[in-house]
């Protein structure tokens, strides 16, 4: 779902003349009735989190596209949650500010329990879950893949947590995961290469890889990343940068070389 | 224009046999979605009494959901009857549960397996909508059709034969017969050879198999590795 705006042409969504809501909504009879998400507009790629030795490293690009246009350049796709966690998310923005706005209610009357207790990522992801696969039962989705990571003291000590949720409500628990094109670029190079208890460098490196194959091979990916991590002792979202990217391959010297005709 | 689909299929498979004082029930532990794994590592495995497993394939968010429904509604049974949910008790429930979304269903293939009220193992299959049916054995998920004829050929004319002792020679499966001769230790190896072959062939199948096996003892779970392409 999230690589579907890649498929539409021009300067943004194409919404085709003339349309209607199709099936799910009933807005055909006599109009006014409810509208229903049909289709993103404002979109972001990838996401890809990893846990390592102190808890789980986060990253994304800073681009949020309008179809195959390249609207935003700096949109932050992770941002903190509580004291525990991080979230990032893929997909329709403008979803994602809904869904900030819900944690934040959320947040905000943990906190006014004044109880010594926080909610820890396992909670938080819990609660989107909820939130989007409810939305999906209206059919009227949260257009997003969420990654959420964090790192709370539990009954074993500090355990770490990464998990994911989609518009759908599919949800699921792991060591990497990746949102849209991450899943099939970058999963596959975590798969082979991650192991327990990495250092921060080691992830980071790791994770620089992926967005590298990413940036190359993802079309709607822009070269202006951001790095997030939380810890027992916080959450920390670095400032964006852009990794260095190598063209002098010898077929892209001299293309025309070799195109021979009159055409 | 793409529409928004609300289902999608996560794959896998699931098995149940029933046997004279025990119940084997296994899953594989693949969640993928389209041509990807999502996970290697997530069960579909669900414990809802202590004598009485839910295994389901399908669309994940709709498992997890509807094996949260049926674990509140065992536990309000509890407080209003002092007693746990016996598993023909959950198999009715499960069904009811299934045909309330009979217009907008819970796309999952389920089967819960147990000890019935006497002891012996039971097994219920059913479809989406909560058609069931209690059998000796079943296979639901993207591999049920390459493991029910296998488990037809091995189980099937066994139950049979176990019955025509029983019952004077008639052919006619009995519901409180529906279960196999075999131990337990040879359910368990059938289970593993079965699960070995539906891996082969199908992509959703594979990664990690999960063993339960539930007797009078209470509940044992293994784990063996299968097939990772």
């Amino acid at each position: 779902m999230d690589g579907f705006a890649k498929s539409i042409g021009g300067g943004g969504p194409n919404v085709p003349a003339g349309s209607h809501p199709a099936g799910g909504s009933q807005a055909a009879a006599g109009g006014g009735a409810t509208q229903r998400t049909q289709y993103p507009y404002v979109t972001g790629t990838s996401v890809i989190a990893l846990k390592y030795k102190d808890g789980v490293i986060m990253a994304c690009d800073t681009g949020a596209s309008y179809g195959s246009t390249l609207r935003y350049k700096s949109v932050e796709r992770i941002k903190a949650v509580g004291k525990h966690s991080i979230i990032g998310a893929s997909g329709e923005y403008s979803d994602f500010q809904e869904i900030l706005r819900y944690l934040d209610e959320l947040t905000l009357s943990d906190h006014m329990w004044d109880d010594g207790n926080s909610l820890g990522p396992k909670e938080i992801h819990n609660y989107l879950t909820r939130v989007m696969y409810n939305r999906r039962n209206k059919f009227d989705p949260l257009w997003n893949s969420l990654v959420i990571g964090g790192v709370k003291k539990g009954p074993k000590g500090d355990e770490k947590y990464l998990g994911m949720v989609n518009m759908i409500g599919t949800h699921f628990e792991e060591n990497h995961v990746a949102t849209g094109f991450g899943n099939h670029l970058a999963i596959p190079i975590l798969r082979a290469e991650w192991h327990e208890d990495m250092t921060f460098e080691e992830a980071v490196k790791l994770v620089e890889k992926c967005l590298l194959v990413l940036l190359y091979r993802d079309r709607s990916s822009i070269n202006k990343f951001q790095i997030a991590k939380i810890t027992t002792e916080g959450s920390t979202i670095y400032p964006p940068y852009s990794l260095k990217t190598y063209w002098g391959f010898t077929h892209f010297e001299n293309p025309a070389q070799g195109a021979v005709g009159s055409w | 224009m793409a529409r928004f689909d609300p289902y999608e299929n996560n794959g896998g498979t699931c098995v149940a046999v029933a046997g004279a004082d025990y119940c084997v029930v296994a899953a594989d532990t693949r969640l993928s979605v389209g041509y990807s794994i999502l996970s290697r590592d997530h069960s579909k495995i669900a414990q809802l009494a202590d004598k009485c497993v839910l295994a389901s394939s399908g669309f994940q968010g709709d498992i997890k959901a509807l094996q949260k429904a049926l674990a509140a509604k065992e536990l309000i049974y509890e407080h209003n009857n002092n007693k746990k949910m016996s598993c023909p008790a959950m198999a009715q429930l499960l069904s009811n549960t299934l045909y309330y979304k009979r217009f907008f269903p819970y796309y999952t293939f389920n089967v819960l397996a147990g000890l019935d009220t006497q002891g012996k193992g039971c097994v219920f299959t059913y479809d989406a909508v909560g058609s069931y049916e209690r059998t000796g054995y079943s296979a639901q998920g993207t591999g049920s059709a390459l493991m029910m004829p296998v488990l037809d050929n091995q189980l099937k004319s066994l139950v049979l034969s176990y019955c025509q002792l029983r019952t004077f020679n008639t052919k006619l499966l009995l519901v409180q017969d529906a279960v196999t001769p075999l131990s337990e230790s040879d359910a368990v190896d059938l289970v593993k050879d079965v699960f070995a072959s539906a891996t082969e062939r199908d992509i959703y199948t594979g990664d990690r198999l999960e063993i339960v096996v539930i007797n009078s003892s209470g509940t044992h779970r293994e784990c063996i590795e299968l097939r990772k392409d």
